[in-house]
């Protein structure tokens, strides 16, 4: 630098002031290095031209607060930004493609959507069920245990946010092959099996310590994920809507509550939106937070009872950015502005410097608004729950953000500044990649290759996972993950939220990374999809949509083409099945030495079902009943795990026709509703044969399945048939005294008697030619899907 | 004593987590149930005031050095001679999950001679070394001194299920058969773990969870009116809760964890 312009303020605190006036961009890059800033050069310069306007120096409280305010992580910037496509101009991907379904459907029992920590929908008139989901993807790679423990207490908090009480969480998770060598690890890398047995323990432990029920998710494994892991968090909560307040004025105080703030977590925005290098264990293991789900425990329940005794008039939590996000984002959300003494703030260690507390994102603290008349009260309820809170400032009604420290000013921004960064342009361009269908003779015996999809470890059973998460806790879990004595798949989870109402929520997900691949936006398009008829298999209806995005560098045409490709199918299916998204979330910057993370959309979805003794599992219950086959079967490989056990990927990938299957859903609905189904299972990976295995061995019964019978639109071979992962389908089972009822209901659906349940403990199904081309035992088939993860 | 007059204590810490499930369960059976926090009930002095004490399930503070410890030094320090009277007085004192652990940690169960000064058993970590959440069988293996499963049949077989990480039963290895045997002396022995045929898991998981000594999942006092279990009964109250209800048509009104809180409740009618 020419001269020196980060210079220490003389007083008894450190405290460094910059000098931005005339700062070329050498300088202004030198000076973001100096601080550890994550800002762009753009920014670095938006930010000297305001300095110079005002013509001060910045404090290094002051460039830190922007540095996070306008972070990826924070603003999204990439997801509000402009995007330039081959096609033209996108204003924004969150307006355009995400928030724009709800915004034409005009769903009445949406009650906040992407406004607030998470979205809400009405439950019952009274309540609202609020739903949340993260990702924590870089801390967990960096720290499995604490990074994915501190991902479940963070979603956690977001539900908190909203005034609900958590009932539910959920976790989807995508690792390397547990089987990679160690030699093919870049160095700085940990091997696959570490992060997964790190990652299971720490979600388990915070969700079991908090006593709230981890009751759905996937685990999926995938080359792409071996540089870079993904840990999607979820939460659920209940609330009565008129506890639901919003209403910060000025004069109310801001209350910081729960557990001290400290060094861990400092820039973890930042990092956030940093790619992974060799180098990522030592410089951002600060970044990573540490956690204490007891400290969370009774933070809950404190803010449970001042939400039920009505003192506060706002809240949040304390997340990415710390208190400079909570502080600046209540305060421009309520148009007011905050006057804060970070010298007040409880401390871990007493030696940090005050911009240091200001976006220290340690964890297991919210931040209230409590009016001064409710303030004793409020304090007198956190010292019952032995929870440490603190008067840190209050909200004013001059819109800045004003920080003490001892008394000294330290920071004075004007918030107008602070919610307006420069919008980002980025450029995107997707290119088809060059792949072509396989062409391979049919194995001989496809009973071993149907136990070798079985055991796959994208199909194999997770039970080892599953078990060590408590998912009944609270007595809410209606429809467990893990269905009755042979611990089958359930397609989604059934709570009861309320002990008078046989009124239930329905959670279900889901994702197909392996499609994107080949196509984004049938990868989207076939998450939606699979989320939907999860939550429609087992009785749930009216369904509530959230996406989650993990992609690579948003700087890169080629990453972003794809990612504009998944949003628009987003947009394009969710609206024609009639499912609004409520809240989401996205996280970029997944790249590391190995390059980008495998493009990755989890589709979570929340549903309602009117009785929960509907609800409907996935074992079949009784010898002599029939099976049906909603839906039609394509010859659509491409991205199957079947493809994959071959050694291809190929070309063609599943698509959905949203008009057919929204058809299929409402009357599927229709006859669970009548008391029709006595078992159901979608049918995802591995296809037909896949899901009447998992249907069988759950239910301890065998079936025969004529492939013959299966509706088609194209003549296919039997190991198509057998493995096809054509989209919104079901495997139904159907007592034969209402068969005649069901068809009638089915009418006009694309639907075939295929089978029938047998007492005997074999699977097999019959060929095209009515040869028979799988005949496996019971015991045979579970011991496979059992095997892999045991 | 009517029901309605009946009154449970749910206690809690920071970090109990099974209490609301528990007190709508005793709720559902008529009586009045209280979630109150420890240090409230020591301020107030409040025990007396209450008919049943239940300590619940849940991660007491963190679970942290030992499972139910440090709650259970809580209690020993500030709770001890209101909780001695009113255990000697024959009121139910249960503890569940980790009610259990701090009901051993405070040597009131096995409490072979009453109260012992330090632990006299263990529930260590599973034998899987991993926390686990199943359905489990139970035998009713008690003779008649524990009152609270007495209007379940004698080898009767129920299901609940258990969610920790550390609930297999120990004694000291050198002691092992000796207090065995003063656990049937004294008709101690309450729950043991079975295989789905009804005969005794002897160790085998998943049967037996945790790999609890002699498939032991819930003992009470030489008085009987002390009672721990690992299992939930509170998660297996109503039929809806059960894991294979949909296989029953619709689902059954209660679950076999009923029996054992109705049990409770039904004592107190009898006794008091």
């Amino acid at each position: 630098m020419k001269r020196e312009r980060i210079t220490r303020r003389e007083v008894p605190f450190p405290l460094y002031e910059v000098d931005l006036a005339g700062a070329g961009d050498e300088e202004l890059l030198e000076i973001k290095e100096a601080l550890g800033l994550g800002l762009s050069l753009e920014e670095m310069r938006a930010l000297r031209d305001h300095f110079e306007g005002l013509g001060r120096r910045a404090t290094d409280v002051e460039l830190q607060t922007v540095d996070q305010t306008w972070s990826e992580h924070c603003f999204h910037k990439t997801f509000k930004g402009l995007i330039e496509t081959p096609e033209g101009v996108v204003d924004g991907l969150l307006k355009t493609y995400i928030r724009r379904v709800a915004e034409e459907l005009r769903p009445d029992w949406c009650f906040s959507i992407f406004e607030d920590n998470a979205g809400i929908v009405d439950f019952d008139g009274v309540h609202g069920i609020a739903i949340k989901v993260e990702t924590h993807n870089h801390p967990s790679a960096i720290d499995p245990f604490g990074g994915a423990a501190t991902g479940t207490g963070g979603v956690i908090r977001d539900i908190l946010g909203v005034w609900a009480d958590p009932i539910a969480c959920t976790d989807v998770l995508c690792f390397g092959p547990l089987d990679t060598r160690f030699e093919d690890l870049p160095p700085g890398m940990k091997h696959p099996r570490f992060l997964y047995s790190g990652v299971v323990a720490g979600i388990g432990s915070y969700g079991n310590n908090m006593g709230i029920p981890t009751v759905n998710g996937a685990i999926y494994f995938d080359e792409g994920y071996i540089g870079n892991i993904v840990v999607y968090c979820g939460c659920i909560g209940i609330l009565p809507k008129d506890r639901y307040f919003r209403d910060v004025k000025a004069g109310d105080a801001i209350v910081l509550a729960g557990g001290r703030t400290g060094r861990d977590g400092i820039h973890g925005v930042t990092f956030a939106s940093a790619e992974l290098t060799e180098e990522s264990e030592e410089v951002s293991r600060p970044a990573v937070q540490i956690p204490n789900p007891i400290e969370e425990e009774k933070l809950k329940r404190a803010i449970i009872q001042i939400r039920d005794e009505g003192l506060g008039s706002g809240i949040t939590d304390l997340g990415g950015g710390g208190l400079s996000s909570a502080v600046g984002e209540t305060a421009h959300r309520y148009g007011l502005g905050a006057e804060v003494e970070l010298g007040v703030v409880p401390l871990k260690d007493p030696t940090l410097a005050p911009w240091e507390i200001w976006i220290s994102e340690s964890q297991e603290r919210m931040l209230l608004a409590i009016p001064p008349k409710n303030l004793d009260r409020a304090m007198e309820v956190f010292e019952e729950e032995d929870v440490e809170a603190t008067v840190i400032g209050q909200y004013t009604k001059r819109r800045r953000l004003r920080i003490f420290y001892a008394a000294h000013i330290v920071a004075d921004l004007d918030l107008g500044l602070l919610f307006t960064p420069p919008r980002v342009r980025r450029r995107a361009e997707w290119r088809p990649p060059r792949l072509q269908e396989p062409r391979f003779e049919m194995p001989p015996d496809l009973t071993e290759t149907l136990l070798s999809l079985l055991s796959s470890p994208n199909i194999a059973s997770k039970e080892s996972v599953v078990r060590t998460y408590d998912h009944e806790v609270q007595g809410r879990t209606v429809i467990k993950p893990l269905q009755g004595e042979y611990s089958g798949p359930n397609d989604a989870a059934v709570l009861k939220p309320l002990p008078d109402s046989w009124r239930g929520i329905v959670v279900s997900c889901g994702m197909n990374p392996r499609y994107g691949k080949i196509d984004p936006y049938w990868m989207a398009a076939s998450a939606i999809d699979e989320a939907v008829r999860n939550n429609v298999a087992v009785g749930g209806r009216r369904v509530a949509l959230l996406d989650n995005f993990t992609w690579g560098n948003p700087e890169r045409p080629d990453r972003l083409g794809g990612l504009v490709r998944a949003a628009r199918a987003c947009y394009e299916i969710a609206s024609a099945l009639g499912t609004p998204f409520v809240s989401g979330k996205d996280s970029l910057y997944n790249e590391s030495p190995l390059g980008p993370v495998t493009p990755t959309l989890l589709i979570t979805a929340l549903g309602i079902i009117p009785d929960i003794r509907r609800a409907v599992t996935v074992d079949l219950k009784r010898p002599g009943d029939l099976l049906y086959l909603l839906g039609e079967t394509h010859p659509e490989l491409g991205g199957s795990e079947y493809y994959r056990l071959m050694g291809f990927l190929g070309l063609s990938v599943p698509k959905v026709d949203a008009v057919k299957a929204r058809e299929t859903f409402t009357r599927l609905t229709e006859a669970i509703d009548r008391d029709l189904v006595e078992a159901c299972h979608d049918l995802s990976e591995g296809g037909l044969a896949v899901a009447a295995s998992e249907m069988a061995f759950s239910g301890g019964l065998g079936l025969e399945v004529d492939l013959g019978a299966v509706r088609v639109s194209s003549p296919m071979r039997d190991d198509l048939l057998l493995f096809s992962e054509s989209n919104s389908r079901f495997l139904v089972e159907v007592s034969p005294d209402n068969a005649s009822e069901f068809e009638r209901v089915m009418e006009g659906v694309i639907f075939s008697r295929v089978g029938r349940v047998l007492e005997e403990r074999r699977v097999r199904f019959y060929g095209s030619a009515g040869r028979l081309v799988v005949d496996a035992s019971l015991s045979d088939l579970l011991e496979a899907w059992r095997s892999t993860l045991r | 004593m009517r029901r309605s007059e009946i009154r449970v204590l749910i206690l809690r810490v920071g970090g109990t987590n099974c209490d609301r499930e528990t007190a709508l369960a005793f709720r559902d059976l008529g009586v009045e149930a209280e979630v109150v926090h420890t240090h409230r009930v020591i301020r107030e002095g409040s025990l007396p005031d209450y008919d049943v004490l239940v300590f619940p399930g849940g991660f007491s503070y963190g679970d942290y050095v030992r499972s139910g410890v440090i709650w259970a030094k809580l209690v020993e320090a500030y709770l001890l001679e209101d909780l001695m009277r009113f255990v000697e007085e024959g009121h139910p004192v249960i503890g569940i999950c980790n009610g259990f652990q701090l009901l051993v940690e405070l040597g009131l169960l096995p409490g072979f001679e009453g109260r012992s000064p330090y632990p006299e058993a263990a529930l260590a970590t599973n034998a899987s070394n991993v926390y686990e959440c199943r359905w489990v069988r139970l035998k009713n293996v008690n003779r008649g001194n524990c009152p609270f499963t007495r209007s379940i049949p004698r080898e009767a077989i129920i299901r609940m299920p258990v969610a920790h990480g550390e609930g297999r039963f120990l004694f000291p290895r050198e002691w092992e058969e000796e207090y065995l045997e003063r656990l049937y002396e004294k008709d101690q022995l309450v729950l043991r773990y079975v295989k789905p045929d009804g005969s005794f898991a002897e160790g085998e998981y998943p049967h037996n969870p945790n790999g609890s000594f002699h498939d032991i999942a819930g003992i009470c006092s030489p008085e009987g009116n002390v009672f721990g279990l690992m299992p939930h009964p509170e998660r297996a109250y109503y039929g809806w809760q059960l894991p294979d209800w949909t296989r029953m048509g619709r689902p059954p009104e209660y679950g076999d964890g009923r029996l054992i809180l109705e049990g409770i409740v039904e004592y107190v009618e009898r006794r008091f």
